[in-house]
């Protein structure tokens, strides 16, 4: 018999593959191959149109709306909350775009071919607490729409009162914790790699990705120990595809990370047999962004804990030669395991050394023992 | 210690059919008990495999009066951040090919994980097919052979073990599809993990109730089935008592036989406390080894009789259990504690009369005494007082256990007064004897009473349950038989495919001048539990036959006449329904109750309606059977060699009342071969407790027939006395069993059978088994006989005349 986690496992594999891995085969892209089997292919040359593409895109297999939040309680002490909501299309529904009729794709009810994952996470230094909701798309259980602008599954919400997301309310609820936050944007928008075509490998996968790396953040986080005032700032991704990763591919570490300085950077690696592959975006304190090229971004584990029965690097030297960065990238909590159907690490870091600041961490395809040696990885 | 405990076992030595006796009794007793546990710990086992694999077992559900939710409510109240889980559920299918569908949200469904598991092993399945149409189903072996007649579908459908029979499983979009039932819902389970600081459901859901235990059909079988196995538990319970009997006999003989050995050793300086502990440890010993004997035996038995139980649960319940047996620790360790807490039960006299024997050295041998004025009130007051326990539980209590406990006050409370009753009558038969001989022989059978109690009360038990269990058994059979030759109204029945074959039929029978009875039904589910309503044609064939056990006067015409409806007796009982009273039949039908009629073997609800009330909700109710009654001058088996020849219907499709009859009958033979079984077992436990009892007396009897030999009265005719004697006890044993026999038949019968499965049962009196277990009682008691007749037979005289001399002139 297998667990119920590891059935969800089954559900999705191979549809939350671009940054949840498959990791229990240690196997690249499963299923998905570099075939997007059907599903819209991300154009190069296509300008991204707001607000529409605030919505989701059901001709493409999976999308996410994925909000991290650095904050600080009136006592000083630091958090990290996580809200993220995925969509995953389990057939394609054509060549359709966004915008298209019926809102996020196909027939209404449960014949409706997307599912929707939600995740929530509050992590301080000394606890991690997650939640999950799963929805099938077609009945309103779960689902994006543009105007105004409102993401949701079940009770948990991205919310807009307009259809930009220039000002947002977020809301989600675990077993443990709760919260309500206002965000407030601090700057444009940002379009990563070329005009939004993010470029995932050197066979030439890419992804549609934009951010708006700049809330002003103030609300409520319930802990166990009760509610606690907070402010803080968060970074929104948007991101979404049909055939991002190359089959060698095995995980991924993504750092989005904010300087005193007012600049941040986007950074990820995806580590992969015939190399790593690693991209990012440096983003001026007025959001003015450059493509960082393939070599630039420099990110290597500096030790590494036993999180969850598997070893994780937790702790990170970051360098951007061109731009004069080193910094030591630590975790807030390195127990931030997501143990959710698909398990991976993510929290909020510090940052000291040539900058200091906060950001955040994610990092996928650890799940296995065997991937997990750090000796292997090297 | 080591040379008192060889001095005490070689006593063992010497007696080697008395220390196979004792094993035997305590491994039969254990062999019973365990093998009733082994049944009831697989029965289980499966069930909770089923739960946790697939089922929801007691989890909470959200239900609706009006029967289905709308999807919109789901969705209200997932946004509200209630964790559910919804189920739709409906019939789906014609006739005997109906089955039960359950659809649900894979994404979210707690038995989710087994059919991702089946789907994956069979399929090689993508997620996409598990969740979107055309998608699969699953369904256990045999119900899935039943499916795939169509091969289209049969691609479709996964073997799922855990499922209980007719029963399909699938997504949520697929079942909605098949049902044509698109946005509706049966209910929301409500899952374990909800978030914090939810609202009130009542808030967001006001019109839904919520269910305690769901009553899906994945709901625990444990449940359903628990009357079962708190009944084997009883039987298994009762044996055990009675093989007790057998070990504590035993144990009295050793020590009565050891009472030379004791004194020697007394005499050696060993103490009390030396021989108490050596008697300790051979019970612990003897408790292991024929605890041990006793678990393989049951271990085999209950291998032996688990494919009849698993075939009567899943008769009777639908409830999916193995015909395997495995092993259990538990049920070894379990086996052996009660061998050994029971012999430690039954040896506590054994060790009682071994500490005076130990500390009274001087007195030779302690005279047996008869009861005394005392002790016969104590009896007789205990006995009252558990009988009168018994009898306010039967009379207030409710449920199951209560009648178990109200029949094991009874029953003891009889047991105890077995004694005073003996008593009483050996004392009137002292005074009513004419000759001598008599009044010794039922002055000497008081004397003995005390050391037969046990071995008595055994065999009263024993009496008692199988008059009990037999009665209810063969008043059982006995309706039911008679029950299935009402219910079969006509002589020949025929299966048809379709509607256009029914209508053939039909017009072939009004052209033959026979009479048809259309068997028109639809499947539908009433409080969430499977309900066929049947529309009957007005035919007299019914008003003769139809078996209704509680009516109003003119329940016929108010059902064809006045829309009344007519229920069985399980859902009168399950739902509370009276005769009189209005009922919810569907959405938007409701009627008057005007009969109850008794429905045996079906574990479903059902009604009965007249043709035009079915048709009036149901456009078009399913008809597959159809029951023909020849014209006159016309045979059963030339009305069928018609049916085949000019409708060119296949013989298999054409049943003969006899056959169905003959056929259903042999199922319910079969649901009871286990309770026959225990009952022969129980009996034979009892005769051995006998035998272990007349042996543990013979030594002290010895002094007593000394005297009576003495003054002339030969060997041979003391031992045909002692013979009759024997055969005297168990006579009257008996005659006490037997109204407590009928009395636990009639608690078995309108107590725990309503209960368990839903239907009171008349009760029939069989005098004839009660004559041929008379004859087996009196044979067990003289075979137990045998054994001290022969002894006496053989004594030498010298023997006799040893009693003697020790006295003094």
């Amino acid at each position: 018999m297998i667990a119920p986690r590891a059935f969800r496992v089954f559900v999705l594999a191979g549809l939350m593959l671009l940054i949840l891995w498959s990791r229990a085969q240690g196997q690249g892209y499963a299923n998905l191959g570099s075939d997007a089997a059907g599903f819209a292919v991300p154009d190069r040359g296509r300008q991204l149109q707001f607000p529409a593409d605030h919505g989701p895109h059901p001709g493409f297999r999976v999308e996410w709306w994925y909000l991290t939040a650095n904050l600080r309680t009136a006592s000083g002490e630091d958090l990290g909350v996580q809200w993220t909501l995925f969509r995953s299309a389990l057939v394609p529904e054509g060549p359709a775009g966004p915008g298209s009729p019926g809102g996020p794709g196909g027939p209404e009810g449960w014949k409706n071919p997307h599912i929707w994952m939600g995740q929530a996470a509050v992590t301080t230094a000394t606890s991690h607490s997650y939640a999950e909701r799963l929805g099938r798309g077609g009945i309103g259980q779960a689902g994006v729409v543009t105007d105004p602008f409102s993401a949701w599954i079940d009770d948990w919400s991205l919310t807009s009162a307009d259809d930009t997301l220039d000002n947002l309310s977020v809301t989600a609820r675990g077993t443990e914790f709760s919260y309500d936050l206002s965000l407030q944007q601090q700057g444009p928008l940002i379009l990563h790699g070329e005009n939004g075509y993010s470029v995932k490998s050197e066979d030439g996968q890419a992804s549609f990705y934009y951010s708006q790396p700049a809330y002003r953040v103030t609300g409520t986080v319930v802990l166990p120990d009760g509610p606690v005032e907070v402010t803080g700032e968060a970074w929104l991704d948007r991101e979404w595809s049909s055939q991002p990763l190359a089959a060698d591919q095995s995980g991924w570490d993504w750092f989005s990370l904010r300087f005193d300085s007012g600049e941040k950077v986007m950074g990820f690696v995806l580590r992969g047999e015939r190399g790593d592959f690693t991209s990012g975006s440096w983003i001026t304190a007025d959001g003015a962004t450059t493509p960082l090229s393939p070599a630039e971004f420099i990110a290597t584990p500096v030790s590494w804990s036993r999180v969850a029965g598997r070893d994780i690097p937790t702790l990170w030297q970051v360098e951007i030669p061109t731009r004069g960065v080193s910094v030591e990238v630590a975790a807030l909590n390195p127990g931030a395991w997501m143990g959710t159907s698909f398990s991976y690490w993510e929290g909020p870091v510090a940052l000291s050394g040539s900058h200091r600041g906060t950001g955040y961490l994610e990092m996928t395809g650890y799940g296995d023992a065997r991937s997990s040696n750090p000796s292997e990885r090297k | 210690m080591i040379h008192v405990l060889a001095t005490m076992f070689g006593h063992w030595r010497r007696a080697p059919l008395q220390l196979v006796l004792l094993i035997a009794g305590l491994a039969l007793a254990t062999a019973l008990w365990s093998a009733v546990q082994a049944i009831n710990a697989e029965a289980r086992a499966s069930y909770e495999r089923a739960v946790e694999r697939l089922g929801t077992g007691d989890m909470a559900a959200l239900t609706s009066p009006e029967g289905t939710i709308a999807l919109e409510t789901y969705v209200r109240l997932r946004r509200a951040g209630w964790q559910l889980s919804p189920v739709l559920e409906g019939v789906w299918g014609q006739g005997e090919q109906s089955v039960t569908l359950l659809g649900v949200d894979v994404l979210s469904y707690p038995g989710a994980p087994a059919m991702a598991a089946a789907a994956e092993t069979e399929g090689n399945l993508d997620v996409a097919g598990l969740l979107m149409t055309p998608g699969v189903m699953f369904a256990n072996p045999g119900t899935r052979a039943k499916l795939e007649r169509d091969d289209q579908e049969a691609a479709r459908i996964f073997s799922l073990p855990d499922l209980p029979p007719d029963l399909v499983l699938s997504d949520i979009s697929v079942v909605e599809a098949l049902l044509n039932r698109p946005g509706q819902l049966s209910r929301l389970l409500i899952l374990p993990d909800q978030p914090r600081d939810l609202p009130p459901l009542s808030a967001r859901a006001p019109g839904l109730v919520v269910t305690a235990t769901n009553d899906g059909p994945l709901g625990d079988p444990g449940r359903l089935t628990r009357s079962f196995h708190l009944n084997l538990t009883a039987f298994g319970f009762l044996s055990f008592g009675v093989g007790l009997f057998i070990v504590q006999g035993s144990i009295m003989l050793s020590i009565e036989q050891r009472r030379g050995t004791i004194r020697t050793l007394r005499c050696l300086g060993v103490s009390v406390s030396s021989l108490m502990t050596a008697l300790l440890l051979e019970l612990i010993l003897l408790a292991l080894v024929a605890g041990a004997v006793g678990l393989v035996v049951g271990y085999s038995l209950a291998g032996l009789l688990l494919p009849d139980v698993s075939a009567t649960l899943r008769g009777l319940y639908g409830a999916p259990v193995d015909g395997t047996l495995s092993l259990r620790l538990s049920w070894v360790l379990s086996g052996l504690g009660m061998a050994l807490a029971g012999t430690l039960l039954a040896g506590l006299q054994a060790l009682i009369s071994l500490r005076r024997l130990a500390r009274h050295l001087s007195q030779a041998s302690y005279a047996p005494a008869r009861l005394s004025a005392s002790q016969i009130q104590i009896l007789c007051l205990s006995g009252a007082g558990l009988i009168g326990l018994g009898a306010v539980v039967l009379s207030f209590g409710s449920g199951l256990l209560a009648g178990f406990v109200g029949l094991g006050g009874l029953m003891l409370g009889s047991a105890v007064l077995v004694l005073p009753v003996l008593n009483l009558l050996l004392q009137g038969a002292r005074r009513m004897a004419g000759s001598p001989e008599l009044q010794w022989l039922a002055a000497d059978s008081r004397l003995q009473l005390p050391g037969l109690s046990l071995s008595l009360m055994a065999l009263l038990l024993a009496v008692a349950t199988n008059v009990g269990v037999g009665t209810m058994v063969s008043s059982f059979r006995m309706t039911f038989v008679d029950w299935i030759d009402q219910r079969l109204v006509a002589d020949v029945f025929v299966e048809v495919e379709t509607e256009a074959q029914a209508q053939s039929v039909l017009r072939w029978a009004t052209l033959l001048r026979a009479r048809s009875l259309p068997q028109f039904y639809s499947d539908t589910r009433l409080n969430s539990a499977p309900l066929r309503i049947y529309g009957v044609v007005d035919d007299p064939l019914y008003r003769e036959h139809w078996p209704l056990v509680r009516k109003t006067p003119d329940a016929w015409e108010r059902l064809h006449g006045g829309g009344a409806v007519f229920v069985n007796e399980q859902l009168a009982q399950r739902d509370g329904v009276q005769v009189g009273d209005r009922m919810t039949v569907g959405p938007g039908w409701s009627a008057p109750v005007a009969a109850v009629y008794s429905d045996y073997g079906n574990p479903d609800k059902q009604i009965i309606a007249s043709l035009p009330a079915l048709r009036a909700q149901v456009p078009s109710p399913t008809l597959l059977r159809i029951g023909l009654v020849p014209p006159e001058g016309m045979s059963r088996d030339d009305l069928a060699q018609r049916l085949e020849q000019d409708l060119d219907i296949t013989r298999t499709a054409i049943r003969d009342k006899e056959a169905i009859k003959s056929l259903s009958i042999a199922v319910f033979d079969r649901t009871f071969v286990v309770t026959g079984a225990l009952n022969i077992l129980t009996l034979a436990v009892a005769g051995f407790a006998m035998l272990t009892s007349f042996l543990s007396q013979w030594t002290r009897r010895l002094p007593q027939l000394a005297p009576v030999w003495a003054m002339g009265i030969s060997r041979a005719r003391l031992a045909g006395l002692e013979f009759l004697r024997s055969l005297g006890f168990a006579i009257l044993t008996f005659v006490f069993a037997l109204p407590l026999g009928l009395g636990l038949a009639w608690v078995l019968l309108n107590v725990i059978n309503l209960e368990a499965f839903g239907w009171r049962l008349p009760m029939y009196l069989f005098p004839g088994a009660w004559a041929r277990l008379l004859l087996l009682t009196c044979l067990a008691a003289g075979l137990a006989a045998l054994t001290p007749v022969l002894r006496l037979l053989r004594l030498a005289p010298a023997q006799l005349l040893g009693v003697f001399s020790n006295d003094r002139p």
